[in-house]
């Protein structure tokens, strides 16, 4: 096309053509965050007037003026801290496994692409998984424990992707050191592999448990309770959640369970905010213990 | 328990015992071989420098005294390497044990992202030492002519160091394990000369309590430091001895050929 | 020889910790097969009792009215509705927004989006359900009043949304994966950016690409809670994005949140309809990998 005399007003028509798809490429890419600034303000608009002190230490109520979020958020938290419990060790002690000791063969390949499958399966999935093994099964009901088992499976896959890439970046050299002093395997992953890993794995670990935090069908399926007057005081408790009282309040008609919904999210956004920004803090902190 | 050795290979085993020696050593990457049939004693307390163009296989048979390609997955080993008359591939050796008293230093220096204390008393510290760490780090980083330097900053994190503080922060935290060999692969070809000079006086003060094995791709620094010097081609011992012989009166034409420099 | 021999105590205590480790790993083994026996358990219970045949293949979807009717494909058009609208929008959305990232945003531009994107796929799928019922959907009925209150358009809007950060942030890595030799060949020959990404660096970057939209919908299908609040649960066959419908997952939803005892037909349906969300699912991710693994094996 170059090699007709028309080469001047054929150039120009190209670099027009250019310009044009790299506007288009920048319009679509700062659409994502127009539709997140449309989504926050909505968000704020509807739910903060409802967003106080009575909101935050009252149970759930009929009365859309009286209602709050105490035994959410409550339940919120002991879910996350006991998967956090669960999902943590064996998520860590899988990468591990995988990373540092498994033999390069079909076997660790087998678990790979399980865990990989098993991070695409609908969380909905999991939340079935739980409501006959751990709901019935094992008899454990609607309670904390199920739940956090169920939230447990369904981030694991997501914490052992992370974690191996995080002991996959650390130096081989510094294990090569810590063989040639006469450690054994545990020894240098204990003292070295793991420190050096860890501002990773921690990242990886915030992420999941946020993803943890607004999932809501696992929960729904599992049966945890929508309405709860009391907060669980074990593990054995029922409970309710964040996500489950936010999908409750707005799945009901009135306008004005709407916006308490709306309450509700600013609430969970602000528990996941705080959660990414003590992993950031964290990280930076590690990073600075190193120079 | 030890054993006689192939004589053109044993120069000293007449004056001094031998602590390391390897037999018949073939190693394999998958099927092609890096170490061919390799016969080769180490004397005590001496210094012993193996030298070859690179990818010759010096740093794959140096690996092999300590276990060290056990962690690469398609490295094989035939024959034996004895240490002190008993072969540390048998069945019932720990290559954890053997390497308690075959210390290693890398290329590169690998320090731990850690202080410079904790660097040094580590190794002691699994192996359950038991005395005064502080007296231990002392005295390995004086041998490691380190201590002037770091004396002050000992909780400081090591990666602050220089290179050659590096490297001879390495050798100190193999000190520390008080092993009886330390093999050196490369220990300088990341350091600038005033630092190699540092380390290679540092070799001649160790030589008396330790004995030393060390790669090096470096002709002028294996006759500088060296009492013994193997030469290796393509895999191949092609000649072993002291290191006046080697360089002033080879036995083989390739070895004239390559410290005469006209390859490799 | 007694020195170098494997010491008793440290030897059980290094093999205790390996095996301690491999079960720890064994979990995500155990999960995929309770995945399947949990599935498979009351599905085969089911089809007991309905044809397969008739499930698969049935036009009409009523498992708790009489006269009751197991076809599912009406949940089959419900996501394929939500999955077809919402490719529709994540799809060039997000390699837009990756071929902008990856070959002309600033540094600066990149710390900005990138958080952005962080942030959007990080926000609970109940959220954006939230955000479909009370603000995308009353914008589409302000524009199209026939509308109504659950639709399926409004689900996949926001369906789309979701998946977009995922998209954008996989083509990007895949864009970014391709050699910098193939960028500067191509400049060099006089080509403009436009012809450069379009002819040179997507199809290099195709098979990473394919596997991201690949990918995508397959999230799109297992996406529950938005399509639960904004598209209505109604399972009927239509084409029609603004009528309301119900998806597999949505209807796995309304029976749960219903009283309904374990071992009833009503009970199995949605052990019936999670197999097949299952099967899909699974399908569609060793299809992604597929893909990329014939991608790595071209660069190697």
């Amino acid at each position: 096309m170059s090699g007709t005399p028309k080469t001047g007003t054929n150039l120009e028509k190209r670099r027009r053509q250019a310009r044009m798809f790299r506007f288009l490429c920048a319009a679509m890419t700062w659409l994502a965050v127009i539709v997140l600034a449309i989504l926050l303000v909505h968000i704020t608009k509807q739910g903060i007037k409802w967003v106080d002190l009575q909101f935050l230490t009252s149970f759930p109520s009929r009365f859309p003026d009286q209602a709050g979020i105490k035994s959410a958020l409550v339940g919120t938290l002991w879910l996350i801290g006991l998967t956090a419990l669960v999902s943590i060790p064996f998520g860590m002690a899988s990468a591990i496994y995988l990373e540092e000791y498994a033999k390069r063969g079909k076997l660790s390949t087998f678990i790979q692409i399980n865990i990989a499958n098993l991070a695409g399966v609908p969380s909905i999935v999991y939340g079935m998984l739980g409501l006959v093994i751990f709901v019935r099964f094992f008899a454990l009901g609607r309670s904390l424990i199920a739940g956090a088992l169920t939230m447990s499976l369904l981030i694991l896959p997501v914490i052992i992707i992370a974690s191996r890439e995080a002991i996959r970046a650390v130096p081989g050299s510094i294990r090569q050191a810590a063989y040639a002093l006469g450690a054994t395997r545990w020894q240098t992953v204990r003292d070295h592999v793991l420190p050096s890993a860890l501002p990773g794995i921690l990242t990886g670990v915030i992420l999941a448990l946020s993803r943890a935090i607004g999932e809501t069908a696992p929960l729904v399926m599992i049966g945890a309770l929508t309405y709860v007057a009391f907060l669980p005081e074990g593990p054995l408790d029922a409970f309710t959640a964040l996500p489950i009282q936010i999908f409750n309040w707005a799945s009901r008609p009135q306008e004005d369970f709407h916006s308490l919904a709306a309450g509700g999210i600013i609430v969970l956004l602000v528990v996941l905010l705080a959660m990414n920004a003590s992993a950031i803090l964290i990280r930076q902190k590690t990073q600075q213990g190193k120079q | 328990m030890t054993q006689e050795s192939k004589e053109q290979q044993t120069p000293t085993s007449a004056t001094r015992p031998n602590v390391l020696e390897a037999r018949d050593v073939t190693i394999l990457y998958g099927d092609s071989p890096a170490v061919r049939n390799a016969d080769l004693v180490i004397p005590e307390h001496q210094i012993s420098s193996i030298i070859g163009p690179s990818g010759c296989g010096k740093s794959t048979l140096l690996r092999a005294f300590n276990r060290m390609n056990e962690f690469i997955p398609i490295c094989s080993m035939k024959g034996s390497i004895l240490y002190r008359g008993d072969d540390i591939y048998d069945q019932g050796v720990d290559p954890v044990e053997v390497r308690r008293r075959i210390g290693m230093v890398f290329q590169k220096p690998n320090p731990f992202p850690k202080s410079i204390f904790r660097n040094v008393a580590w190794g002691p510290a699994i192996n359950g030492y038991e005395g005064d760490p502080r007296e231990l780090v002392e005295s390995a980083l004086r041998s490691a002519a380190l201590w002037d330097e770091v004396k002050d900053r000992l909780d400081s994190s090591a990666l602050g160091l220089s290179g050659g503080q590096q490297q001879r922060l390495c050798i100190a935290r193999a000190l520390a394990m008080q092993p009886e060999v330390i093999l050196m692969d490369e220990p300088c070809s990341a350091l600038d000369p005033v630092s190699t000079a540092h380390i290679e006086d540092l070799l001649f003060a160790l030589k008396k309590e330790y004995t030393i094995v060390i790669v090096t791709h470096n002709m002028q620094q294996a006759a500088r430091v060296s009492d013994y010097t193997a030469f290796f081609e393509t895999g191949v011992l092609i000649e072993y001895g002291e290191t006046d012989q080697v360089f002033t009166r080879p036995a083989q034409k390739r070895t004239e050929e390559y410290v005469t420099g006209r390859f490799g | 020889m007694e020195d170098l021999a494997v010491k008793k105590g440290r030897k059980y205590r290094e093999e205790g910790i390996r095996i301690g480790l491999f079960l720890c790993a064994l979990v995500s083994v155990i999960t995929t097969i309770g995945i399947i026996v949990v599935l498979a358990r009351e599905t085969i219970s089911f089809f007991g009792v309905v044809p397969v045949h008739e499930f698969l293949f049935g036009l009409e979807w009523r498992p708790l009215l009489k006269p009751k009717s197991f076809g599912v494909l009406p949940l089959v058009c419900g996501t394929a509705m939500i999955v077809v609208g919402a490719s529709l929008i994540a799809l060039p959305l997000g390699l837009g927004s990756a071929i902008y990232l990856s070959e002309y945003a600033s540094e600066r531009v990149r710390n900005i989006i990138k958080p952005v994107l962080e942030i959007l796929a990080g926000i609970p799928t109940v959220v954006y359900g939230y955000f479909a019922l009370t603000f995308i959907t009353p914008l589409i009925r302000s524009v199209l009043p026939e509308t109504q209150v659950f639709n399926a358009a409004s689900g996949a809007i926001v369906g789309g949304i979701m998946v977009h950060p995922m998209v954008a942030s996989l083509c990007d890595d895949a864009l970014q994966a391709v050699p910098n030799s193939l960028r500067t060949g191509a400049y060099a020959l006089g080509a403009t950016p436009l012809e450069v990404n379009v002819r040179v660096i997507v199809p290099a970057a195709l098979s990473g690409i394919l596997a991201s939209f690949v990918l995508a919908m397959s999230r799109a299908i297992g996406e529950t809670m938005a399509v639960t609040l904004a598209s209505g649960a109604t399972p009927k066959l239509t084409a029609n994005p603004l009528e309301s419908i119900q998806t597999m997952t949505a209807y796995i939803v309304q029976v749960s949140l219903g009283d309904t005892p374990a071992g009833t037909i009503e009970y199995q349906t949605i052990f019936a309809v999670g197999s097949l969300l299952f099967v899909i699912t699974l399908a569609m991710n060793l299809l992604a990998h597929r893909i990329l693994k014939r991608f790595q094996e071209v660069y190697e």
